[in-house]
């Protein structure tokens, strides 16, 4: 590296709104922080239950706070993107070759939509929800 | 060639993106409903102390769990970097750390259930 770097001046936020791909791929950055604090409140959440009883009821009575509700709209909204964009990723992070040619990019985006809706609903199914 | 630490960091992120695009906006509907007043039977305080007293119950979610967090804390750090914040070793080492500290109380307590 030379002794004197030269670093572009950049704003700190601005940039952002630039460009609407670049509040596209902010929008996807930030779901962490959604997905993030929800895995905690899962945590949290196995920590009321390993208490006991009674504990585990007052956890499932406060998620239903007016806050905790908005909460979980929010970081469904932001969980649903980041798993949308994550899938349409996976031909770039996963080519499959098949003999000389690559499998089209729709197929495997489309495989893996197709197992997320199947799962989720496999799970709803187990646990009860309908 | 130069040593990196960077598959180690950025292959718990990858695991982790994915296992969080698969599972987490399903969580969010399950509770959701609770929030909501419906309860989803699997979530009750019985079956779902039944569910988490097997030991391969107890594996998955420790894994979900730490993976999810990983891969949040990773793309937390990015996002620092990129919103101007070029303090990247003590960002990394704080996020990576909360991620570390969050899993290992996911494990204390699934171990006490």
């Amino acid at each position: 590296m030379s002794r004197k770097p030269y670093v572009r001046e950049m704003p700190r936020f601005a940039w952002v709104f630039r460009h609407p791909r670049y509040l596209r791929y902010m929008t996807r950055e930030l779901s962490c922080l959604f997905i993030g604090a929800y895995t905690l409140l899962l945590v949290a959440g196995i920590g009321r239950l390993a208490e006991g009883p009674a504990a585990y009821e007052a956890f499932l009575e406060a998620l239903k706070s007016p806050l905790s509700i908005a909460f979980h709209v929010l970081a469904l909204g932001f969980a649903i993107y980041h798993s949308i964009t994550w899938f349409n990723l996976t031909p770039k992070a996963l080519p499959v070759q098949i003999g000389e040619e690559f499998a089209p990019d729709w197929v495997i985006t489309g495989a893996h939509h197709v197992i997320w809706v199947l799962l989720s609903l496999g799970i709803l199914s187990l646990a009860g929800a309908f | 060639m130069a040593k990196s630490n960077k598959p180690l960091v950025w292959g718990p992120f990858a695991a982790g993106g994915t296992i969080t695009a698969f599972v987490t906006p399903v969580l969010i509907v399950l509770t959701l409903l609770a929030a909501l007043g419906y309860v989803p039977e699997m979530l009750g305080y019985e079956n779902l102390r039944g569910v988490l007293a097997h030991w391969f119950a107890k594996l998955s979610v420790s894994v979900i769990i730490f993976l999810s967090l990983w891969s949040v804390a990773h793309r937390l750090r990015i996002t620092c970097y990129d919103l101007g914040v070029r303090a990247d070793a003590l960002v990394a080492a704080a996020l990576y750390l909360a991620a570390v500290l969050g899993s290992v109380a996911a494990v204390v307590y699934l171990a006490r259930i």
